[in-house]
């Protein structure tokens, strides 16, 4: 764990040319990370949906259709760059940028391993949570600078929501925060060994995984909460006036921001790189490190895989129910999880159930 | 030969300040909007170098995550799309500048004649925990307080957006 | 040297904020004024916490401003849009009526 005033500090302390190599290098793993996956990730979504519709899916390109990304990523970017001469060139143009700044920015505190993790902050949580308004900012910029009146729906309609589950999301981490006494995910994770998952903590615990997963659906506009973009009521949302490349980043960035919810409910709910019955201190040095990271790379694939598995069974919310679902229902949920997991801190002297359940035999 | 970290910090102070300006004095006020998205930034990154990286955080998840968001949202319920750029009256500018500039004078005149109580060596507490206990435990009352606040700004936020009974 | 950094900054900051309050017509220019006050005020919590006591206490009263902010903010804000939703504008010099 490092603070961020001292990650900071460090990094401008050093001399000019290693600065910029360090944030070069930041920014090529992130592309590494980042585009690959969100690539593959469509590719996925068009296998799972075929799946479940019972239909084949893309097959023509690659073995499996797999390179169908690339091929899907060259038409894109081939295609014409349409810019409406009523919009608002500058924001428009800006607002791909902010919204894929926003969540490839998160990817810097995901621990995918002990030491894989690009800066595992002291306010990771914080970070995390701050990023994800970028996004969001980055959407109403788009849908008001298109000066299309769905566009400018689908901003107000996603500013809306974002504002709105910020509060559920927000409060469901602050019980993972209160179980673990830190904000740094690596310091999260590392409490997490073998049953002691913050999911099975206390049953409160156990609600708030789930108000967070929906709230970070809502807060990233999958469906069913996706009313900022649904073609049914508003053509495009937020992207109906954008083509070509910067609807591809609008594209990435929302699975990038799927990516980067179904991490942190890894790291903070379901152990990151910890299993029941596998003790890291019996394996060898060399395979620790990819056997974590498979292990959280396959956390996070079976989360996404639910991600697609909700967005293809579930119909659409109406704008209201959205908002009431959240007002209504997930917010004084959440609030009473904080108050009952604190209860729960201070009646068993901060022990898991597990923890509890082992006392009685020991 | 300054160092690299004077160099960000002169940046972002003075994209925070020409950001500034820009909200102030931009016709169009979502311009006005999006340019306080800056300036609520570089003040986030100031404040982790004032080695505040809490404060940081929360500035940037309150003011760029919901204040702003709510002024963007306001402004797009309370003007019409077509026009762009909202009138204004360039009367009232002189004595509101004239107003002001001695103000910052007398700011400035403070800053660099006091003979301020430095302390050598600074070695801050680490962070986030410490911050927490202070809060909890001298700042229990304000912390209730600030609460009870929130709760009546919210209960009067929605009785006055709500539409009326007629 | 760096406390009059910080300092001068917020000296800016608050300064543009009161032109922004003195000046603007629009309530909502207004409102984005004071919040660049309150900033400015924060900034300056922040840094003299640093400086003169190497202490957290500034960064409360910061924290504080913030909370206050926000809900200045969200009660500001549905002002507005009921003043708008009277007399269809958010012009100050429209508000000179007593009912609507």
């Amino acid at each position: 764990m490092e603070s961020l005033s001292i990650f900071l500090h460090n990094l401008t302390q050093q001399t000019l040319p290693l600065w910029i190599f360090v944030l070069l290098s930041i920014v090529l793993i992130l592309f590494l990370i980042t585009l690959p996956f969100a690539g593959f990730a469509t590719y996925l979504e068009r296998k799972v949906s075929a799946d479940i519709q019972a239909r084949i899916g893309p097959n023509r390109v690659g073995p499996y259709g797999l390179l169908q990304f690339i091929a899907d990523g060259i038409k894109l970017i081939l295609k014409e760059d349409i810019i409406p001469t009523a919009s608002d060139k500058i924001f428009f143009r800006m607002a791909p940028m902010i919204v894929i700044i926003g969540s490839f920015s998160m990817f810097v505190i995901i621990p995918f391993a002990q030491k894989i993790v690009i800066a595992d902050l002291n306010i990771g949580v914080l970070y995390i949570l701050a990023m994800g308004s970028f996004v969001a900012l980055g959407t109403i910029m788009g849908g008001w600078a298109s000066n299309n009146k769905w566009s400018l729906l689908g901003g107000m309609r996603s500013a809306a929501s974002v504002i709105s589950y910020e509060i559920p999301a927000a409060l469901a981490l602050l019980n993972v925060i209160l179980v673990s006494g830190s904000m740094s995910f690596g310091h999260i994770v590392d409490q997490q060994k073998f049953f002691n998952w913050n999911l099975f903590h206390n049953p409160f615990l156990f609600i708030s995984f789930f108000i967070y997963f929906i709230s970070a659906l809502a807060e990233v506009n999958r469906t069913p909460f996706d009313i900022p973009e649904a073609d049914s009521e508003l053509v495009g949302g937020y992207h109906t006036e954008y083509s070509g490349m910067r609807f591809a980043l609008f594209f990435l960035a929302e699975y990038a921001d799927i990516f980067v919810i179904c991490a942190v409910a890894t790291a903070a709910f379901l152990g990151g790189w910890h299993v029941p019955f596998l003790n890291y201190e019996n394996i060898a040095e060399g395979v620790q490190l990819p056997l974590q990271f498979i292990i959280t790379l396959t956390k996070i694939l079976v989360l996404f895989y639910v991600v697609m598995w909700l967005r293809w069974t579930l119909p659409r919310y109406r704008v209201d129910q959205l908002l009431g679902l959240c007002w209504k229902f997930l917010t004084p949920l959440s609030f009473l999880m904080v108050i009952l997991t604190s209860m729960w801190m201070l009646c068993f002297g901060g022990r898991s159930f597990y923890g509890i359940i082992i006392g009685f035999f020991s | 030969m300054i160092d690299f970290k004077t160099i960000v910090l002169i940046f972002f102070g003075a994209l925070a300040v020409s950001s500034a300006v820009l909200v102030v004095f931009l016709r169009n006020i979502v311009y006005s909007a999006f340019s306080l998205i800056a300036t609520f930034f570089s003040l986030a990154v100031l404040f982790i170098f004032l080695s505040a990286e809490f404060v940081a955080g929360v500035q940037v998840l309150i003011y760029v995550g919901g204040i702003l968001i709510l002024f963007l949202f306001a402004l797009m319920l309370s003007q019409q799309l077509s026009q762009k750029a909202v009138k204004l009256s360039s009367t009232k500018l002189l004595p509101a500048v004239l107003l002001a500039l001695p103000m910052l004078g007398i700011f400035l005149f403070v800053i660099y004649q006091t003979d301020w109580e430095l302390v050598q060596n600074i070695q801050m507490e680490e962070g986030v925990a410490s911050l927490a206990s202070l809060l909890l435990d001298k700042y229990l009352l304000p912390f209730e307080l600030a609460s009870i606040l929130l709760l009546g700004a919210l209960v009067g936020a929605l009785l006055l957006a709500r539409p009326g009974e007629k | 040297m760096e406390l009059h950094f910080y300092l001068t900054i917020s000296a800016c900051l608050f300064t543009l904020g009161t032109i922004a309050i003195f000046w603007r017509n629009n309530l909502i220019a207004i409102l984005m004024g004071v919040e660049l006050v309150l900033n400015a005020s924060g900034l300056n919590f922040v840094a003299f916490s640093k400086y003169t006591s190497a202490s957290l206490h500034g960064q409360i009263f910061a924290l504080f401003i913030i909370v206050i902010a926000a809900a200045e903010a969200a009660v500001a804000l549905a002002l507005v849009l009921r003043f708008y939703q009277s007399s269809s504008s958010v012009d100050v010099e429209t508000a000179n009526k007593l009912r609507h």
